[in-house]
Parts: structure tokens; C-alpha cells; sequence
């Protein structure tokens, strides 16, 4: 059963100032299926944000349809939450009170709301921070809060712009393994988009690779590896096969979109 | 010095008072030397002269509450109804499609050269002098409020709406909220504003305030009451900036950090 279909969609942005309209997304067709975690792979410039935000409804297709549980979306909604690149913590708001948020705007009582942004706290490591500004807090923090965020509000679609893009390394596999883990636990259906390949591997029992401008899907390639996964995975012959043809199939687009630019 | 390298907090302190003593030295340099003539600039100690005697025998502190009384009056009035249509145009483009042009015309219009209309209209009474700062501010509070509400983050709008929340939560649980520091800062700036009209409204057709007392001093020549007036002026703004901003301090932690 598939939980999310997109149909025909793509996005035309029309021309600024006398240019040529730019085709960011190509006629594109995908399902997810329910409690799946899907990465989409890509280079930047190839249209996996603009669908992912579509998914979101914070932009609209210019052709075709997305639909979330046979109904098709039209806007924004918390039935899917979203965790962007960007860190979108309201500053003005304490952790705990941004865990809450949405659990807020839905009228849940405020007893109600603590308990669940308690819970959240826990899950992400953050209960000690709960009363601290997201300024306070580091990159890798932030985000684990606006994953808590996003998920404490029981959306029926977990969508993940890139939200580590902005994390060293270190702090990136920690999430990375943080994410994986909460997955294992709650099984949520998640749309993941980034362009870092060994991401997209250990993260993803799928992932679908799209190609530069206009951008389109080149490849779905599924992910075999037994879960729960171990960040010693990383270095098995496995995910090195996995990885390598991810790899070759990404750097033809690459260099594609080098050459354009 | 360093470009943009700070300082501590005392020497901050010590360098922001010398330059008061800098000023009040070179004031006596030039009066109690003989360079300027007492005609036409009095000396520190009869400026303060001059000033208790005001204060003692001439009632001049019911002329500062008439000044500070109209002065926030005014200004009242003026954000009671600018700070909501402002957050309202910064929010809906229709409304600040249809409101923008005018308020940006009516912005230049001099509140002084209205001083004579209002008269016309509201005769010489309190009313006119709260219209003069109430025209003098409004119109750059209503600018000035829908330009921050307008520049709100738009990712943590889309967060808002990714969370669930419809216009009403945006406008009031994002959009408010996150303008709130800016709006205050706002408000600090152009209250320093309305300080400047409520003296040329008392220069004109008044019995009280701070600028009558200046320019009853005019026709006796008393520089020193003068300049006490002025000197007046400059502490209550002072006074009333530092509450301000200990205020929004207190009000909007999370802004500072």
C-alpha cells in the first residue's frame, strides 16, 4: 500500500526579468510505501527540494498530483511534518515550548503538551536543555530539537530537507545514527533528501537518485541492509558495493550540471 | 583600537562620561574666559543658577510634567493605533497594497507646518499639542512596524504552517512574536521623535511645558534658563531611553542572546 503517490508532477518556475523559465522538475512519478524511510539522492540543483516542499504543500506542482493517503494536498498541514535545512527553531520560544508547538496550534491542553514534549526530550537527549533558547543550543542540538519537533506532532509523513547539511562530520554521523534509531523505534514513513551518498545508504531501505536540470529521476535502488543498523555498517563490503554504484551514477550528473553552470 | 574589538563595561562607562566633562569644560572654557559674550551664552554655574530659580520660585517643575504629560500622550495615542495597523500591513499585502502609499506621502508631511491648522481646529488646548506629536509619530510608527513584521523570517513561517498552523496562529504566535523585539526598538526611537514636536508645539500658543518657558526666556534673554530647558530635554530622554531598553531587556530575553 502506498502511503504517498506523486503523479506526473513537475515545477516550471516562470522567467525573471526576460529570462527563459527554468524547468526544475521534470515530469515525475513516485510512491512511497507506508513506514518506509526513502532518501532521495542528488546533486544540488536537481529538483529534490523544490519536491520535497511540494510535498510539504509550501510550493505547488505545475502539472500532475501528489497524494497522501488517497487524498490529494493542496497546502501545508500537520499531517506532514517537515525539518528543514535551515534552523527554523522559533527563537523566542524555549525547547520544550518548541517541541510543543504544533501540539498547540491542534488545541491540546497544556498538560498534555508537556507530557508529550517531555517524552520528545528524552528521545533526543535534549531534557536538560528543555528550558534553554535555541541560541543557546549548538547546530547538532537545534536540529535534533526540530526533528522532535516535527515528530511530536504525529504526522502521518516525516520530510527531512537536508537537515544535517550544516553539521561537521562527527556530529553528522551521530545524527544520522539518532534519526536511524528513532525510525527503528517508531517506523514513520520518511522522505529524506540530501547529497551526501553514504548518508543516503545508511539511513534509507531506498534510494532513489535524480539527475541535474531539469531535474528527474535517474535511478531507484533499493537498500538491502539489515536493520537496526550499526554505524559499523558503513565499512561493510555491502555498503561499499552500494555506495560505489550510487556513486557512479551521481557523478555523471555532477558533471553534467558543472558543465551547464 | 581594533576594528569592532570590544571593550569592558567600565571603560565604557568612563569614556561615555568624559566626554560630558569634555563638553561642560569647553562651555566654560569659552564663557568664563571671556570669548563669547553672556548676551548670547550664559555660563555653566548661572545656567544652574538660573535653573534652580526656575525650579524654586517659578514652578517649572509643573511646566516638565505638562511636557512629559503631553509627550506620552501623544505618543499613546499614536502607537494605540499605529503598532496594530502596522503588524496588519506587514502581514497582508492587500492592506498594505491599499495603506502603503498614502502613509508614505502623509510620513513627509512636516507635524510643525500642521501646528497652525490645528489650532484653527483645536484651539490652543491639550488636544492641539497631542495632535502634533500624535501626526509627528504615527504615520513613522505605522512605516516602520509593517517593514519589521513584513521582514519576518519566512522559513519560520513555513515551519509554522509544516506544524499545523493556520493564518491566525501565524500572524499571532509567529509573526507577532518574532517582531515584538523589533517593534519595541521602534518605539524607543520614535518617542525620542515626539520629543522634538512637543517643543515646537509649546514654542507656539502655550501657557506651560518646557518650550514655553524656552521661549518666554527668549524675550528676557536668559540664555541660562535656556539652555537649563534644553539641558532638561536631553536628561529625560536619556532617563526614558535607558527604561526602555532595561524593559525590553526584561521582556525579550531570547532577542539578546
Amino acid at each position: 500500500m502506498s502511503k504517498l503517490v506523486i503523479e506526473n508532477v513537475s515545477r516550471i518556475f516562470p522567467a525573471v526579468g526576460g529570462g527563459t523559465p527554468t524547468r526544475a522538475l521534470e515530469p515525475t512519478n513516485l510512491c512511497v510505501a507506508d513506514n518506509d524511510f526513502v532518501t532521495i539522492l542528488g546533486p544540488s540543483g536537481c529538483g529534490k527540494s523544490t519536491l520535497l516542499r511540494m510535498v510539504a504543500g509550501l510550493d505547488r506542482p505545475t502539472t500532475g498530483r501528489i497524494l497522501l493517503d488517497g487524498r490529494a494536498i493542496t497546502g501545508p498541514g500537520a499531517d506532514r511534518g517537515m525539518v528543514f535545512q535551515s534552523y527554523t527553531l522559533f527563537p523566542w520560544l524555549t525547547v520544550s515550548e518548541n517541541i510543543s508547538f504544533g501540539l498547540r496550534e491542534r488545541g491540546i491542553s497544556p498538560r498534555e503538551r508537556n507530557a508529550i514534549a517531555g517524552e520528545w526530550l528524552d528521545k533526543v537527549g535534549l531534557t536538560s536543555f528543555a528550558n534553554h533558547f535555541p541560541k543557546q543550543l549548538s547546530g547538532g542540538m537545534q536540529q535534533r530539537t526540530a526533528i522532535a519537533r516535527a515528530l511530536a506532532n504525529s504526522p502521518e509523513i516525516l520530510l527531512l530537507d537536508e537537515p544535517f547539511g550544516a553539521l561537521d562530520n562527527q556530529t553528522r554521523a551521530l545524527m544520522q545514527e539518532l534519526l536511524l534509531g528513532i525510525w527503528e523505534r517508531e517506523r514513520k514513513t520518511v522522505i529524506f533528501v540530501t547529497h551526501d551518498i553514504e548518508e543516503a545508504v545508511f539511513l534509507a531501505s531506498r534510494v532513489v537518485v535524480m539527475s541535474a536540470r531539469p531535474g528527474r529521476i535517474k535511478a531507484d535502488v533499493a537498500v538491502d541492509l539489515p536493520h537496526p543498523r550499526h554505524y559499523t555498517i558503513k565499512t561493510s563490503p555491502e555498503f561499499s558495493a552500494l555506495k560505489a554504484r550510487l556513486t557512479e551514477e551521481i557523478r555523471v550528473e555532477a558533471v553534467l550540471a558543472a558543465e551547464v553552470h | 583600537m581594533k576594528p569592532l574589538a570590544p571593550i569592558s563595561s567600565s571603560a565604557r562607562v568612563v569614556l561615555g562620561i568624559s566626554f560630558f566633562i569634555l563638553f561642560v569644560a569647553a562651555w566654560s572654557y569659552a564663557t568664563f574666559g571671556g570669548f563669547v559674550s553672556k548676551t548670547f551664552l550664559a555660563n555653566p554655574l548661572t545656567m544652574l543658577r538660573d535653573g534652580w530659580w526656575l525650579l524654586t520660585t517659578q514652578g517649572f517643575l509643573f511646566d516638565i510634567g505638562m511636557t512629559i504629560w503631553r509627550v506620552i500622550g501623544g505618543f499613546v495615542l499614536a502607537a494605540l493605533l499605529a503598532v496594530p495597523i502596522g503588524i496588519l500591513m506587514g502581514a497582508y499585502k492587500p492592506i498594505e497594497a491599499f495603506l502603503e502609499p498614502f502613509v508614505s506621502f502623509a510620513r513627509y508631511l512636516p507635524a510643525s507646518a500642521f501646528i497652525p491648522l490645528l489650532i484653527l481646529w483645536a484651539g490652543i488646548g491639550e488636544l492641539q499639542k497631542l495632535l502634533v506629536i500624535f501626526i509627528g509619530s504615527v504615520f513613522q510608527l505605522i512605516l516602520m512596524v509593517a517593514v519589521t513584521v513584513g521582514s519576518v523570517r519566512r522559513d519560520l513561517v513555513e515551519a509554522s504552517l509544516t506544524l499545523g498552523a493556520r493564518d491566525a496562529g501565524v500572524l499571532k504566535r509567529v509573526l507577532i512574536p518574532s517582531a515584538a523585539p523589533g517593534i519595541a526598538e521602534i518605539l524607543r526611537l520614535v518617542l525620542g521623535w515626539a520629543w522634538t514636536y512637543v517643543i515646537v508645539a509649546e514654542l507656539i500658543g502655550s501657557s506651560s511645558g518646557i518650550g514655553h518657558m524656552i521661549i518666554d526666556s527668549q524675550a528676557l534673554l536668559a540664555t541660562g534658563q535656556i539652555i537649563f530647558g534644553i539641558i532638561v530635554i536631553g536628561i529625560i530622554g536619556l532617563i526614558s531611553d535607558y527604561a526602555f531598553k532595561a524593559a525590553n531587556r526584561a521582556m525579550f530575553p531570547w532577542s539578546l542572546i
